[in-house]
């Protein structure tokens, strides 16, 4: 796997508590309930520290960023 | 004219909405008539008023030199007291406006619609510093802030998604399909608002016995006074909604059945939904955000606590200074820690079956009744 896909799927599941998130990387995460406003929160601040991605709050809206695919997809195209 | 409170100012707005209309079947679009809808209605509304149309005017001419202000100032990132000072300005006229109301309330200075504008303000000042928002003609602010459909009560739109919908060229199949929803939305709220809602009004909240201040009474007053409420706003959302579709705007919904949420986290996913989503993304997430990226507070639960608190109770001021107003905001904060508490050890040790319909059925009662008691509060009626 690409290492930062890796990385960002690590981080997804680490908030998530579960590696679901990994096995499963179209999960939709808010509808499970696996995601709430708190764990993207945490996402963005892991996605900064660790990824040395900033991505704006507002930026996060939850149809685009709604599985672990997805995300990935869109922190790759912010590169 | 307090818009959709009668049917002569549906009527007028149907009328002039027909220029739009016609042109949005052919799949064009007549910007320029739309703004001019805009001025005018903002005329139609404050007609009669003309302190309250001064005030409009020296209100939006204050913010677009905070937005331009913002705009200077994005262009040398790192100065967080400058951001948070502009934001300071942009409520300050609300913020005054309430307190004068309590003090003073022949001398205020606000208008219809001020505490909705300011909450669009102020959010373009916040995406402005994030970058999302790079440049603001003075056209586009005007015609975002004053978008007359939801000018007076929301729902909130954000300046990005109006912008995208407002520069979006339509083919005449795509608008028809908006002018069916538009009308769906405003037959909606003719249903909620002038049908349900006035019998509400009309012949349950003014019977003798939910005046009377027994336990009975009071109770009885709760379950009429909600279901009013949400008739009322939910049909004054619907028309607002309507109004968007037909001039091509798809303003967001403000309601998705409140009444059958499963738990308070959800109920605010589907009560003024507009509000609380404002609410959740610039001031429980930043405060989160800023708790959790300086590690100054350890305890996830306590952070996020943190968050909340600081949302209601903000809530609970801007819906007014007066006590029952923050007491209501006090009241979900508490419901809002309490149940994300109760989330958290449930997902460890799993001792409520939240998935069985059993299980479902008694927590969407229970939510429907603490949801009723908030509004029993935000009623002003116990005090």
């Amino acid at each position: 796997m690409d290492p930062f896909r890796e990385k960002a799927l690590n981080i997804i599941a680490d908030v998530c508590k579960t590696d679901e998130v990994i096995r499963n990387p179209d999960v939709p995460l808010f509808e499970s309930g696996l995601l709430d406003s708190f764990g993207v929160v945490e996402l963005l601040v892991l996605f900064e520290s660790e990824l040395q991605k900033k991505i704006p709050i507002t930026d996060f809206d939850r149809e685009t960023w709604n599985t672990p695919n997805r995300i990935v997809a869109e922190l790759e195209g912010s590169r | 004219m307090v818009p959709y409170t009668s049917f002569a100012y549906l009527g007028l707005s149907f009328l002039l909405l027909l220029p739009s209309i016609v042109a949005g079947l052919l799949g064009k679009r007549v910007r320029w008539y739309d703004f001019a809808l805009t001025v005018a209605f903002v005329g139609i509304m404050f007609a009669g008023n003309r302190e309250q149309l001064l005030f409009l005017i020296g209100y939006t001419v204050w913010q677009w030199l905070l937005i331009k202000g913002a705009l200077a100032a994005a262009k040398k990132p790192g100065k967080t007291y400058l951001h948070y000072l502009l934001v300071g300005l942009s409520v300050a006229p609300l913020a005054a406006a309430k307190m004068m109301a309590v003090s003073n309330p022949l001398q205020t200075f606000a208008f219809l619609g001020i505490s909705y504008l300011t909450f669009k303000c102020v959010q373009m000042i916040f995406e402005i510093r994030d970058g999302q928002i790079q440049e603001v003609s003075v056209w586009s602010f005007l015609s975002f802030l004053w978008f007359f459909p939801t000018l007076t009560s929301g729902p909130i739109d954000r300046y990005r998604r109006y912008r995208k919908d407002l520069q979006e060229r339509l083919s005449p199949a795509s608008y028809r399909l908006l002018l069916y929803e538009g009308i769906h939305h405003i037959f909606r709220g003719l249903l909620y608002k002038f049908l349900i809602g006035y019998l509400i009004k009309t012949y349950l909240l003014s019977l003798p016995l939910l005046k009377a201040a027994t336990f009975y009474g009071i109770c009885s007053y709760m379950y009429a006074y909600s279901f009013y409420l949400f008739f009322d706003f939910a049909g004054y959302s619907a028309f607002a909604v309507g109004f968007s579709c037909l001039l091509g705007i798809r303003t967001p919904d403000n309601f998705r059945y409140p009444f059958l949420s499963r738990n308070m986290k959800d109920f605010w996913n589907r009560w003024h939904i507009t509000l609380s989503h404002w609410f959740r993304d610039f001031v429980y997430m930043r405060i989160t955000m800023l708790l959790a990226r300086r590690k100054l507070i350890k305890n996830r639960y306590a952070v996020s606590s943190a968050g909340y608190g600081a949302l209601f109770i903000l809530m609970g001021f801007w819906h007014g200074l007066e006590l029952h107003y923050i007491v209501y905001g006090l009241y979900h904060a508490v419901l809002m820690i309490g149940y994300d508490g109760f989330e958290r050890l449930n997902k460890r040790y799993k001792f409520w079956p939240g998935d069985r319909a059993a299980a479902r059925a008694v927590s969407t009662l229970l939510t429907f009744h603490v949801a009723c008691f908030g509004f029993l509060i935000f009623s002003g009626r116990l005090f």
